[in-house]
């Protein structure tokens, strides 16, 4: 990312496709460079392990990788892997070119017109497809850039906004209005990069549960409070988070996420779509959400709405342990720490829909309204 | 019969029944039968074996020791042997071929050795015609022929013959072998073995005809005659018997390719009843060293054994007797084993033992003196009374095993180490072991293991073989070679273990398999351990040759679609990839460090 002069973030969709063709020449070329002096070539990828991710810093806004690097040197052991990497960029530009994209089992079956280098599995595939990311990252690009979108389904949307698509075949522009969903939902694509949006919403609230989402969208909770609803479907997928991203920054409105009040709420929902992950941090630039802000359900609900729990599990224990001790974005929040200690001193977790206890709809005409009053105290 | 009841003092007043010329065999290894004194007729003492007619306590009295008496007797060795074949290797017809081919065999072996001759045998077996379970064996040797007066008794009296007195290396022993192999031909088809013999050029050939008198264990002639023979000298016998002839590993057949392997000196012709002769030419040109005989070790004689010396021997007082009838005692050795002694025995005192006449030694005295012997730190025996087969003839003899045309080192490994020689209970013995390992040899089965003791192949009893227990004991999987647990290793190999010692460890009279003694196990694991590393060593090195050339096809599976991805993203000029095929090679075989050049 630090080579890239401009922020791919911030690029239009027809400058990003060019980064992307830039950066997959230049690696190329660097190969092709090395091969005529017959020098092994090598491939530069940043080690993708929570090890090498930085304490967490507000500034830069998601975990981020150190500077460890994983050379891949072509060797009798990785030359299949080399070749396969290569096709996949080779693979990539086509698709950019003509503006198409594949998915990974896409990209699997394309593979078997490579002859020897066909992927035998999709595990091969994915592995590779993970590692090209990965070096692709050093350029600030992510699989989508490369026009490989994943399969997985990318979250639900509805409220006032409006999303400016395109038709992929004729290039026309296509508007879509999101408050005309009845009670259903405009469904995130895999793909997002090409989207602009329109709206006059005040935040985005993003909820982990359909259930919740559903409740909030009939009623139409948006026309209530003039925002955008956004349905997480538990960890949100990539082009749910990129969505979210993309949105909250054109639009610049904040983010509000609520989801229950147990570890796997914190640790894995929101703080994926705030900052990124470990695992995949090699891509966190793309994908975090900085001004994501913790709604509820927080622990001190618990009490304060005399919630109905349910114990905490060892699993969950688990969790809450590991983000007090290795995670960096909790580890730089004392008032996470606070939260989640007091969670574990409490040793229950409760989940959003808890609230119907005080009936069905007192999320929407108490509760919500309630905590909206107040942003400020919104966990970080 | 009870191990002391040999010993030659204590016997006599229980001996009621007038010895002829037998000693009865013990089943055990240990008896110590000295065939030389019963011939001579002068055996004092044997008590009557264990027949049936043996009375046994019982509280009602049915007969009286006078009444008794009568239906004891001596038993001739001959007779023995009629009820007791199995002992001696003549259990079934197939087995009972292969054991008289073997006495026949092993006999003129040693004979050609120790006459100095390269020995020079042929073995033939035919079906008699119209009896399908008899088979006519005819063995011929060119060594040094017996004088004709001694046929008779070598090849028609059991236990006669000149190896079992002596502590030296040969590969019969006991000389029960050939006359019992007549004998078993006799029994089983009444028939008359037949002999010829020449000594010499000028020296006529002598054709006897003689059955074997069971009762007295003496030869009967039924024909004398000299006739002219082709050969210059050399012992011809013919023996028919009732048998089965088979392949496979327990026959006659395997019997004489492993023979050949032992002996490479030897020419070996063999015609089977049906097909091909099978020759094993001579491969090696001299004769292996000559065992030399020694005296026995103090370590390794029995208290019987020793009475029995004590009361044979010459020497007129013990000092004399321990350092002339024993190796590695010295006049001062001789004499602090009998001071040692004299403690032990409250009746005499250290200078009379020392001059005390070995024939006079009552029990107790020769008792103390036996412990002391076992007891007192002495030399290791000498061991030029070993010949083995030596690492570069065991390599020669298995080399023959395989076609020539085939010796490709690369496909075809072949291994030997001797180690040094070693000692058990007194007696020398050395070990050597041979590998041979690659194409041509069965691959996904367990290894053979040919068991060699002084030269002779062990075919059966494979299972209770201290060499067995040997090979299976070691982890042959660090050496790169797959083996089940406790089994023998899987691989295309044979493995040849040879024992030679003056006085192999045999667990039965039939030879068939070698006592785990805990001196000869180690001693095989060690040179099985020597061969085995230089195997592994050849074994890694093959594999990583064969490695190198599947990763230099891997390599080249995907050399070409790293050049057209190249191609695809920056457009490469005509002809371009072509080249970067060839850079790609390059690199990628440098980077192997220069392995794959090999």
């Amino acid at each position: 990312m630090s080579k890239s002069k401009k922020d791919i973030t911030k690029m239009t969709p027809e400058e990003a496709d060019k980064a992307t063709i830039d950066a997959i020449n230049k690696v190329a070329k660097e190969i092709y460079k090395d091969i005529k002096k017959e020098r092994a070539p090598e491939l530069v990828s940043p080690q993708r392990s929570l090890k090498n991710v930085l304490p967490f810093r507000k500034r830069i806004g998601f975990l981020e990788l150190g500077d460890k690097k994983k050379t891949r040197t072509l060797s009798v052991n990785t030359v299949k892997t080399f070749a396969q990497s290569l096709k996949m960029m080779g693979l990539s530009k086509e698709l950019v070119q003509t503006n198409d994209f594949a998915t990974k089992r896409d990209a699997y079956y394309q593979s078997k017109n490579w002859g020897t280098a066909a992927f035998k599995d999709q595990p091969e595939s994915d592995t590779v497809m993970d590692d090209m990311e990965a070096l692709m990252s050093r350029y600030g690009l992510g699989r989508e850039h490369l026009r490989y979108v994943p399969d997985e389904h990318g979250g639900s949307v509805a409220g006032a906004l409006k999303v400016h698509d395109r038709d992929l075949e004729t290039g026309e522009p296509e508007i879509i209005d999101c408050t005309r969903f009845g009670s259903g939902a405009y469904s995130i694509p895999s793909w997002v990069e090409h989207l602009t949006f329109e709206t006059d919403a005040e935040f985005v609230l993003c909820v982990e549960t359909a259930g919740m989402f559903q409740r909030l969208q009939s009623h139409k909770f948006w026309r209530k409070k003039n925002c955008i609803l956004v349905s997480l479907g538990g960890v949100p997928s990539r082009a749910c988070r990129r969505f979210v991203r993309r949105l909250s920054e054109q639009a610049d409105i904040p983010v509000y996420a609520f989801v229950d009040c147990d570890p796997y709420g914190i640790a894995n929902i929101y703080r994926s779509l705030k900052v990124g992950s470990g695992n995949a941090a090699h891509v966190n630039h793309l994908f975090c959400v900085p001004k994501a802000r913790f709604l509820g359900v927080t622990p001190e609900d618990i009490k304060k709405y005399k919630l109905p729990t349910h114990p905490l599990k060892d699993i969950d224990v688990k969790r809450a342990n590991d983000a007090l001790n290795n995670d960096p974005f909790f580890q730089a929040h004392p008032r996470w720490q606070a939260a989640i200690n007091g969670l574990l001193n409490m040793g229950v977790r409760a989940e959003q829909q808890a609230l119907a206890r005080w009936g069905l709809n007192y999320v929407m005409e108490e509760y919500l309204p309630e905590k909206l009053d107040n942003p400020k105290r919104f966990l970080p | 019969m009870s191990q002391e009841s040999l010993g030659l003092f204590d016997g006599h007043e229980e001996s009621e029944t007038t010895q002829t010329a037998e000693a009865p065999i013990k089943a055990s290894e240990k008896a110590p039968v000295d065939e030389g004194e019963l011939a001579a007729g002068e055996a004092d003492d044997a008590e009557p074996i264990e027949a049936g007619d043996k009375p046994k306590a019982k509280p009602k009295r049915r007969s009286n020791a006078r009444a008794m008496a009568k239906g004891q007797r001596a038993i001739s060795i001959s007779e023995f042997f009629t009820k007791n074949r199995h002992l001696l290797g003549f259990d079934n017809p197939s087995k009972a071929l292969l054991t008289a081919v073997r006495e026949a065999v092993d006999n003129a072996l040693d004979a050609a050795e120790e006459a100095g001759i390269l020995p020079h045998i042929t073995v033939e077996i035919s079906q008699v015609k119209g009896k399908s379970d008899r088979y006519r064996m005819l063995v011929r040797d060119l060594g040094p022929g017996i004088i004709k007066r001694q046929i008779g008794r070598i090849f028609g009296k059991l236990l006669y013959g000149s190896k079992f007195h002596r502590l030296k290396q040969s590969r019969g022993q006991q000389g029960i072998g050939i006359s019992a192999a007549g004998m078993y031909a006799q029994i089983t088809t009444g028939r008359d073995i037949e002999v010829i013999s020449k000594t010499g050029k000028r020296r006529p050939a002598n054709r006897v005809e003689m059955r074997i008198d069971t009762k007295r264990n003496e030869p009967k002639y039924k024909l004398e005659e000299e006739i002219e023979w082709e050969y210059d000298h050399g012992t011809e016998i013919v023996m028919v018997m009732s048998a089965v002839y088979k392949g496979g590993k327990h026959g006659v057949a395997e019997f004489l390719r492993q023979t050949a392997l032992s002996n490479p000196h030897a020419h070996i012709e063999f015609q089977p009843p049906r097909g091909e002769r099978v020759i094993y030419e001579r491969n090696v040109h001299d004769l292996p060293l000559e065992p030399v005989e020694i005296q026995p070790h103090p370590h390794g004689v029995e208290l019987g054994i020793l009475m029995r010396m004590m009361h044979d021997t010459k020497r007129r007082n013990l000092t004399d007797f321990l350092r002339e009838e024993f190796c590695r005692v010295s006049s001062r050795v001789a004499e602090e084993m009998i001071a040692a002694a004299a403690k032990n025995i409250p009746d005499r005192s250290r200078s009379q033992l020392i001059r005390r006449n070995p024939k006079m030694m009552q029990r107790h005295e020769a008792e103390a003196l036996y412990r002391v012997m076992q007891d007192t730190k002495l030399m290791a025996p000498p061991t030029n009374c070993l010949s083995p087969i030596g690492p570069d003839a065991m390599i020669t003899g298995l080399f023959s095993l395989f076609d020539p045309g085939e010796h490709d080192e690369d496909e075809f490994f072949v291994t030997s180490e001797t180690r040094s020689p070693a000692v058990y209970r007194g007696n020398p013995f050395q070990v050597e072991v041979g590998i041979v390992h690659g194409k041509g040899l069965q691959g996904d089965t367990q290894a053979e293991v040919f068991r060699f003791a002084n030269r002779v192949p062990l075919q059966y009893q494979f299972g209770a073989c201290a060499v067995t227990k040997a090979v299976t004991s070691l982890n042959w999987r660090q050496y790169h070679l797959q083996q089940p647990r406790g089994g023998l290793p899987i691989g295309p190999m044979v493995v040849a273990v040879h024992i030679a010692s003056g006085w192999v460890p045999y667990t039965s009279e039939s030879k068939e398999a070698i006592a785990h003694y805990p001196e000869i196990l180690a001693e095989l694991r060690l040179a099985l351990q020597v061969c085995a590393r230089r195997l592994a060593k050849h074994i890694k090195r093959k594999r990583r040759a064969a490695d190198e050339l599947k990763k230099r096809a891997y390599i080249t599976n995907y050399v070409g679609p790293i050049a057209d991805a190249l191609d695809e993203i920056l457009g490469l000029p005509d002809g371009e990839t072509k080249a970067i095929e060839g850079h790609l090679e390059a690199i990628i075989t440098e980077t192997r460090g220069g392995e794959v050049k090999a």
